[in-house]
């Protein structure tokens, strides 16, 4: 196999963490929902928290978009 | 820059271009760094300035009952000033003029990215980790100055079995070690893989008019609309989460719980 297709399939590889990153995002949006709807006064007191947690989860996914990247512009 | 201006186009996109830097006036090598002034330092000139303006006239004719601009001023100052009552107590208060300029910076260089044939200066690697490299040096830095060499108990977890402790103490310095990686590649990544979004994305809908397929192209124009929403919100939230981590690293720093 050429190296050059080596880097794109890598790079495409390297897309999987969106899957992490996606199912990250979708249990802290899920559960701060259910919490929220449980006790709704409490809610906007966390709702920094929330935002913490979806800014430290997408994170990681754009880590596998960084991996992506040098496979394709610096190796 | 936003997704639809410089598109020629849907064969003709380039959605990197956008994160060129190009020299505006031509100055010499010294010592091997090239000194131009580029549209980079032109954006963050700017960012300051506008910043700084901010906080000027928002200052300058203070009220009892603010005006426009005092409220502004006055809005950015509690935000920043609860962030840090909040997640370090009091004693953080200190800090206050060095977090504050780094929220009002990163804010305005994410915020003035957004505007059509602007440049985005936190799509950088290098500007977004000098930032976090020089967070991560002052935090070392007072957690030194506080504790002397008591702050490496930092990375000794209490409670937990002696046998475990080598793995952990590696991991625990490791996972320090990555911080200032973590806290730039986070909002370099977002702001760059939200701009290249924006322009594939808008490069569709020229494309498709250019094509003669105007009514198709409403659908996807309005979404279009509605993404760049979510990046002036993104926009805001990284600047806000790289603010508040800057924090939570500082709690540890000074108080040392874990």
């Amino acid at each position: 196999m050429e190296a050059e297709a080596a880097k794109y399939i890598g790079a495409g590889i390297a897309c999987i963490a969106l899957a992490g990153a996606g199912m990250a995002i979708g249990t802290i949006f899920g559960n701060f929902l259910a919490g929220a709807l449980r006790n709704p006064s409490a809610a906007q007191s966390q709702f920094p928290n929330l935002l913490l947690g979806f800014a430290l989860a997408e994170a990681t996914g754009l880590f596998g978009l960084i991996i992506a990247l040098i496979l394709l512009f610096v190796v | 820059m936003a997704g639809k201006s410089g598109a020629e186009g849907g064969a003709g996109i380039d959605p990197m271009h956008q994160f060129e830097v190009q020299p505006i006036i031509e100055l010499p090598t010294v010592a091997g760094i090239d000194t131009s002034f580029t549209n980079s330092s032109l954006w963050m000139a700017l960012a300051v300035g506008l910043a700084s303006l901010l906080m000027i006239t928002a200052s300058r004719r203070t009220a009892i009952v603010p005006g426009r601009m005092q409220l502004m001023g006055e809005m950015a100052y509690s935000f920043v000033a609860n962030m840090i009552k909040e997640n370090v107590g009091t004693e953080g208060m200190k800090y206050f003029p060095f977090i504050f300029s780094l929220f009002m910076f990163i804010l305005f260089c994410n915020m003035l990215g957004m505007l059509p044939y602007s440049f985005t200066v936190t799509s950088h690697l290098i500007v977004t980790f000098a930032l976090a490299a020089t967070v991560f040096l002052l935090i070392t830095g007072v957690g030194f100055a506080r504790h002397g060499i008591g702050f490496l108990k930092l990375f000794v977890p209490s409670g937990i079995p002696v046998v475990l402790l080598p793995l952990l103490v590696v991991i625990e310095v490791i996972s320090y070690l990555t911080r200032p990686v973590s806290l730039s590649v986070r909002l370099f990544g977002n702001m760059m893989a939200g701009h290249t979004m924006l322009k594939i994305f808008g490069g569709f809908v020229v494309g498709l008019g250019s094509a003669g397929l105007v009514p198709l192209a409403i659908a996807p124009f309005a979404l279009m609309v509605a993404f760049t929403g979510l990046e002036l919100l993104i926009a805001g939230l990284q600047a806000y989460v790289f603010t508040i981590l800057t924090c939570i690293y500082l709690n540890e720093a000074i108080h040392m719980d874990h």
